[in-house]
């Protein structure tokens, strides 16, 4: 938190378009927009068994809430300027890509492929070079938690080329 | 009250002790790690208290959720970073204390007003949560309803940060609970083809996601942050001068946060800055704070465990979370199928009055194991984030799963990451999300059932004096926040 700057003063050669507070309310209200669309495409239960209100209408509500509130701070932000966040750094972006290699590992591989890939590509990326402890962090660990999950919880993880050298 | 004689059931069970033994040391541990605390640690932990009994389930997310909140100030005052949010505040004291070499002095008093603090409220909630319950009788579905809407219109008024902002996080978070099959017409929400939607989002992943996903992330932005360590000889009692000081701080501060934590907030975050706030006001020295005062240490922390117990009172007489943690423990009574409420005080009294008696051991341990053990809990801060960040990723990726065996689980674990994450960086706090996503279903399911009551009369909630007084409070809650920014722009 100590890198925050206010955005006042700074960045008034900045456009509109791109302050955080514009950016941050616009993809709230598309997202709510895109959602209160889908709102109207719920089923309607004929009034005979409708008792209430219907079930889209409670959604529907609180997207229009979110939409006024979202509208609300955006005004709100034009007198009192939002911190101005530093660049993201390129450690968050490895971290952001290792939960897609875990996707897709553990979607088309195996579970414990995907959590051991990015136990070894965060640990990595973050600055550990030192293999016993990569190894410990990626291989020795997520074992310790099969193991646990397997026989105390009785759980049956998904399907892969590792588990199915347990399971048979 | 012929009950109260309960309280001392769990001394009398090894298994129960030996649970709240690993739960008080479980929560110290979270509470000494930033970025974990009692919150994410409990919701990790939810997935293996399936192997206990109700009672010792429950018993060890509290003992996690008392020590936690001391643990986090060990860190606060070694390192400068709160081990828990609610430790924000003794930072700003506790650092310079330990900075001038007395450090054992500044957890002594963390460690002592802590205890204070958590034991106050433990009485509070002994005798206030009963009396709540009583009231709670006289509830109907319209009841019930306005008092949610009273519950989120509190995130407006004390919540951290914009209000704004947090009513729109509450109302994300009662929109999550909106997906899957409608409860009145099993008509599908927000789905989109998806099969395991229907049955809705569930706690765990949103929890896990919001709080231990979004903090790797976090984290990841902070890898070459550098930490200065202050070294700890032994804890030392406070002196008796130092008590003379505190007394009065360390009994307003208890008060102060019994008071916040039974309103649906934030609880030992916000109570512990008013805790510090108000000690700042009567201290003699107010110039003293922010350079090592041992009353702004006292006042922060005895309010910060204040909070446990008070925030346990709506939870269980209500079904009310009081906090983030406590949404995770009544999440906790609720898959281990306890329904909080005022029949469970009619009903299973050995139960309830089990988890006061042990709240109030939890604190007594927290007091042995912080006082021995400060100095051991503390060195856990010196493992590196790279270590220990994957092995959090592999628990929570594996929690998430056990609770339904369900790999969309796990996906959506992550998807809260990133949102919360994002939240977090923008100025949304993560908690009002969990509160919305709790009281949501209970929201909707009055709402409702409230209108199918009055024949669809809107007005006739107005006809129902407990109504209209919640109604009441509610718009005095959301207009706090403008008169107090107009109070301070005067």
């Amino acid at each position: 938190m100590n890198d925050v700057h206010k955005e006042k003063g700074t960045n008034k050669s900045l456009s509109l378009f791109f302050k955080s507070s514009f950016i941050v309310s616009a993809v709230i209200i598309v997202i709510s927009s895109i959602l209160l669309y889908f709102t109207f495409t719920f089923d309607i239960v004929p009034p005979i068994l409708n008792r209430g209100i219907q079930p889209a209408t409670f959604p529907k509500v609180l997207l229009i809430l979110i939409i006024a509130l979202t509208l609300l701070t955006y005004f709100i932000s034009l007198k009192n300027p939002w911190k101005n966040e530093k660049k993201l750094p390129n450690s968050f972006y490895i971290t952001l890509l290792s939960f897609v290699v875990f996707i897709i590992v553990s979607k088309f591989l195996d579970f414990f492929l995907g959590i051991a890939l990015l136990s070894i590509i965060v640990s990595y990326f973050w600055g550990e070079r030192r293999a016993t402890y990569l190894i410990m962090v990626s291989i020795i660990f997520p074992l310790i938690v099969f193991v646990f999950f397997e026989t105390i919880l009785g759980l049956r993880f998904p399907p892969g080329i590792i588990t199915n050298l347990y399971y048979g | 009250m012929e009950n109260l004689g309960l309280i001392f059931a769990p001394l009398f069970s090894y298994k129960l002790l030996i649970v709240l033994f690993f739960g008080t040391i479980f929560g110290l541990i979270l509470g000494v790690l930033p970025g974990l605390g009692p919150t994410t640690g409990g919701a990790l932990i939810l997935p293996f208290t399936m192997t206990l009994d109700p009672l010792s389930a429950i018993v060890l997310l509290t003992a996690i959720y008392c020590a936690g909140t001391y643990g986090g100030a060990i860190t606060a005052i070694l390192i400068n970073t709160p081990g828990t949010p609610a430790a924000a505040a003794t930072c700003l004291d506790g650092y310079p204390l330990a900075q001038k070499g007395e450090a054992g002095r500044a957890l002594g008093m963390a460690t002592v007003s802590s205890v204070i603090g958590g034991i106050a409220s433990v009485v509070v909630l002994i005798f206030f949560a009963p009396l709540l319950a009583n009231l709670a009788y006289e509830f109907g579905q319209p009841e019930y309803f306005a008092l949610a809407i009273f519950g989120l219109t509190m995130l407006a008024s004390i919540g951290e940060g914009s209000p704004i902002k947090n009513l729109i996080a509450g109302a994300f978070g009662i929109l999550i609970s909106t997906v899957g099959k409608d409860f009145m017409t099993s008509i599908d929400r927000f789905t989109f083809g998806i099969n395991e939607l229907t049955e809705g989002v569930g706690f765990i992943p949103v929890v896990v996601g919001l709080f231990a996903i979004s903090e790797m992330l976090t984290q990841s932005t902070l890898i070459n942050q550098i930490f200065n360590r202050v070294a700890l000889k032994a804890v030392k009692l406070p002196s008796i001068d130092d008590y003379k000081k505190t007394w009065k701080t360390i009994i307003r501060s208890s008060g102060i946060g019994s008071f916040i934590g039974v309103l649906p907030a934030e609880g030992g975050t916000v109570a512990s800055l008013i805790g510090y706030a108000e000690a700042k006001r009567w201290s003699k020295k107010p110039e003293d704070f922010g350079k090592g005062s041992i009353e702004g240490i006292a006042g922060a922390e005895a309010a910060n465990n204040a909070a446990t117990g008070g925030a346990m009172v709506p939870t269980l007489a209500l079904g009310i979370p009081g906090s983030a943690t406590t949404a995770v423990i009544l999440t906790g009574l609720i898959i281990h199928g306890v329904r909080p409420g005022p029949d469970l005080f009619r009903e299973q009294p050995e139960f309830l009055y089990g988890i006061f008696g042990s709240m109030l051991i939890a604190n007594i341990l927290f007091f042995v194991l912080g006082f021995f053990g400060a100095k051991i809990f503390a060195r856990i801060t010196l493992v590196p984030n790279k270590l220990l960040w994957p092995m959090i990723f592999a628990v929570s990726v594996c929690g998430t799963y056990s609770l339904n065996q369900s790999i969309i689980d796990v996906w959506l674990m992550l998807l809260f990451g990133v949102i919360g994450f994002f939240m977090r960086r923008y100025g949304f706090s993560v908690v009002p999300v969990i509160i919305g996503l709790i009281l949501g279903e209970l929201v909707e399911g009055t709402l409702r059932q409230s209108l199918v009551i009055f024949d669809g009369n809107w007005l006739m909630f107005l006809q129902r004096p407990i109504v209209l007084t919640f109604f009441v409070l509610s718009l005095i809650a959301l207009s706090f926040p403008l008169i107090k920014r107009k109070k301070k722009n005067d």
